[in-house]
């Protein structure tokens, strides 16, 4: 079989930098390409280029071995290419109907609209990759694997040949990741090419047929997945050696007196929690969305009111109205979704790490120090090795890995007893990912006390001493050290 | 440091050489009539009460918010003062109760401050509607206590800091330098001023970063109250009159000021040098175009929304190029 796509020597550059230094893919009709990389490689920017979105500077394009010296976003379509981007770009106000018909009532210039046609329409499309959805729902009340499975219906729906699936994977439990690949076979099947974008290692592995990997928006290597190996696949995204088998055992373990104890604890969202925390060791919460593991991590850091039950710190019962007493109990959250809740984007880097601890960077007049403001995020930047040339640029101009870092700056400056992490690694690269582990671990040892509320089950072998797993706001399962394995955790939280 | 300071001055640089520009022009074309000390001492005056305005509203931008209501909380504190004054000129002597008068119209600025806030903290009301409903709202307030009408009669213990000068710059507008200085050192060098810019950025980060958002929001509101009630105060002792629809332009013009002076619409960024900056600008320039009688009043609205939406344009523009430059940079 020919080639569904083959775009040769493709630069892309914004500003100054070079997002694409000459990338090229080529991708065989009906198979599933993977394109892996690191945040930054240029994975997304060679999908805009492809689906018509960015003009490229230099390079050709070629769908079906037809050339597109100019490619705008309604060729692509025309050409059978979509793409189901992260956001799945749907609207979240209307029905799962409206949100199934638009296109194609747009696309065939219709003035007038007629609900039994859309119904017919909808119908039509889900029937494809038999989904069973209630189609008068509002989009925005379904789960989100539900939203990605509207996206993909819709790409069908317009004849595609070619969908480009921009990081499927990232906010579905394991479950829905099986449900997906599914549908991938199905589609496959069907003669519909898939293009896998995604830098997780498993998956990469079990779905695609090749792999592009990309790295500093170049070439790295193309090749059948059968010859790839794992270790292979880390070294060519990160172009680093990592010592993946690093063993917890080997750390120092050093597991001290209970320093938080939760007892009963409910509020919306969870109900009664039962849990020890000790000095020196790392607890991890685990389980789907939904499960009540980020409300529960809420609930300890004053942003959510419990309803029933008791926090103990450090043998005294405490009420946590907001955070600033969590702060004071030296309690701290790294939020979940770090670019809304956790970082103050435009503002500089120093700003973003020295906010919680403001109060100690002031004199009794209440002026801030600005040179004490400076010495302290030089500090951190230094410490947890955020890799910046300025500190005064705005911390929006980081990569993930960085920004997430900051976070994590912010909150280790104010020194914490316990520190709870929300999903710590989340669209941070694998290098990043790495060092993060690492300095949690090194924090452990050296007696601060970690929450990690986690669905990434590998993480939390990684770096957990013991896990509680939940499920629709209860613990179902407790798995010490020992029993800390791939298997048991994932049979715990289906 | 070398870093900070010279980011500063990239807005205020501009905004001075626009002052500069256009001093020259003025010099050129209106050597005689516009170059008159006379002359600057009215525009220091007139300048000092909206001036006072936009510092508030300044603030309350950087903080994700604005204020359309404090033109209508300086002539209320105005009016408040007036009438205190009024009936107890008759029975008291001295000037305590000039004093008295003064600290309540400020009070009142303050509670009218405090309640914008509140609406837009607590009941999370936008700001633009919150303070769109409250204008009215102490504009009738003003109208009942005045019954519609103006309120006249200020002792002339009280009037007499109108026309009063401190070496040879008229009180109000020492009032204004003090003010600015003061709520620069605020903005910039403490933890509340801060707040503000984090508050403006990203309320939520802010609220994860254990900032009390509603709190930090409702001192901004309560500085807008208290500047306007200032203002409302000098434009009392000015006119030797309040009344309930007085300057009811100024709001536009303290809204084109603040966007003139560097504040970012959405929050988070600006200075409060720039809008002082902008303020001389503005009034410069609207000083000038009284100097030729063939431009009658009747542009003035347009020239105004031609200005706001022309600053609004370059302000994008110079954005987009900042955002490219650090994307090179980084």
């Amino acid at each position: 079989m020919g080639n569904i796509l083959a775009v040769k020597g493709i630069k892309k550059s914004f500003g100054g930098v070079h997002a694409l230094k000459g990338v090229d893919l080529t991708i065989k009709e009906g198979e599933t390409h993977c394109l892996a990389g690191e945040n930054g490689c240029g994975k997304s920017t060679i999908i805009k280029v492809i689906s018509g979105f960015y003009q490229p500077d230099e390079g050709t394009i070629e769908i079906n071995e037809k050339g597109y010296p100019v490619m705008t976003p309604s060729e692509a379509i025309n050409a059978g290419v979509q793409v189901i981007y992260q956001d799945f770009s749907i609207f979240p106000n209307l029905t799962v109907i409206e949100n199934l018909a638009f296109n194609q009532i747009l696309a065939n210039k219709k003035k007038l609209v007629n609900k039994k046609e859309f119904r017919r329409i909808a119908e039509e499309a889900v029937k494809k990759i038999n989904f069973d959805v209630d189609l008068d729902a509002l989009v925005e009340t379904l789960p989100v694997a539900d939203k990605q499975l509207i996206a993909i219906s819709r790409a069908l729906l317009d004849n595609a040949k070619l969908i480009i699936m921009d990081e499927p994977t990232t906010a579905l439990t394991k479950k829905e990741v099986k449900r997906l690949f599914e549908i991938i076979t199905d589609l496959k099947k069907n003669g519909v090419t898939i293009l896998f974008v995604s830098h997780k290692l498993d998956e990469v592995f079990e779905i695609s047929d090749s792999i592009t990997i990309l790295r500093n928006g170049e070439n790295v290597i193309t090749c059948p997945t059968s010859e790839m190996t794992e270790e292979k696949f880390t070294y060519y995204m990160t172009g680093r050696h990592f010592d993946t088998n690093q063993n917890k055992a080997d750390m120092e373990k050093n597991i001290g007196e209970t320093i938080m104890s939760v007892k009963g604890l409910s509020a919306p969202g969870f109900e009664n929690v039962n849990f020890e925390l000790h000095k020196g060791e790392i607890l991890g919460v685990t389980g789907q969305l939904g499960s009540g593991r980020t409300e529960l991590s809420l609930a300890l850091f004053g942003l959510l009111k419990p309803t029933a039950g008791t926090i103990t710190m450090e043998g005294k019962e405490v009420k946590i109205p907001n955070v600033s007493a969590a702060e004071k109990l030296g309690i701290a959250l790294v939020p979940e979704d770090r670019l809304t809740e956790g970082l103050f984007l435009p503002q500089s880097i120093i700003k973003n790490i020295t906010v919680s601890k403001m109060d100690e960077l002031t004199s009794k007049a209440g002026i801030l120090s600005n040179k004490k403001v400076v010495e302290e995020s030089a500090k951190w930047v230094k410490d947890i090795g955020v890799a910046t040339k300025n500190h005064e640029f705005p911390v929006q101009t980081l990569s993930g890995g960085n920004q997430q870092k900051v976070v994590l700056g912010r909150w280790l400056a104010t020194n914490p007893k316990v520190l709870i992490l929300n999903g710590p690694t989340v669209g941070v690269d694998i290098g990043a990912k790495y060092d993060i582990h690492s300095l949690l671990r090194k924090l452990a040892s050296e007696g601060m006390a970690i929450i990690i509320v986690s669905d990434d089950i590998a993480e939390v072998i990684a770096t957990c001493d013991r896990a509680i797993v939940m499920q629709g706001g209860r613990v179902t399962g407790q798995l010490d050290g020992s029993e800390l394995s791939n298997d048991s955790l994932t049979s715990a939280t289906n | 440091m070398m870093a900070k300071i010279k980011k500063i001055d990239a807005n205020i640089l501009r905004l001075i050489m626009i002052l500069i520009v256009f001093l020259i022009i003025a010099c050129v074309t209106q050597p005689t009539n516009f170059m008159k000390a006379d002359n600057f001492r009215s525009m220091a005056k007139q300048m000092t009460e909206y001036g006072l305005m936009a510092l508030g509203v300044g603030v309350c931008m950087i903080s994700g918010g604005i204020d359309l209501s404090c033109v209508y909380i300086a002539n209320l504190s105005g009016i408040t003062a007036g009438l205190m004054m009024q009936s107890m000129s008759t029975t008291s002597s001295g000037s305590g109760y000039i004093l008295l008068s003064v600290l309540v119209a400020i009070l009142v600025g303050a509670a009218c401050g405090i309640f914008n806030g509140f609406l837009i903290s607590y009941l999370r009301i936008p700001a633009m509607l919150a303070t769109l409903g409250s204008y009215q709202l102490f504009m009738g307030i003003s109208i009942v206590i005045s019954n519609g009408s103006t309120v006249s009669g200020i002792p002339e213990g009280y009037t007499m800091w109108g026309t009063t000068l401190l070496a040879g710059i008229p009180f109000a507008f020492v009032v204004f330098l003090i003010c600015i200085i003061l709520l620069s050192l605020i903005m910039s060098k403490t933890r509340f001023g801060q707040k503000v810019y984090l508050v403006g950025t990203n309320a939520k980060a802010a609220k994860f970063a254990g900032i009390k958002n509603n709190s930090v929001l409702i001192r901004s509101y309560m500085i807008s109250g208290i500047l306007s009630a200032i203002a409302g105060l000098l434009s009392l002792a000015r006119i030797n009159s309040a009344k309930a629809d007085f300057g009811s332009s100024y709001t536009m013009q303290t809204i084109l000021i603040v966007v003139l002076g560097g504040v970012n619409p959405d929050g988070g960024f600006g200075s409060i040098p720039g809008i002082a900056i902008a303020v001389v600008i503005l009034q410069l320039l609207s000083s000038y175009l009284n100097m030729f009688p063939n431009i009658s009043n009747y542009y003035r609205d347009l020239i105004w929304g031609v200005a706001l939406i022309a600053v609004l344009i370059l302000n994008f523009v110079t954005n987009k190029r900042k955002q490219a430059r650090l994307a090179k940079a980084s």
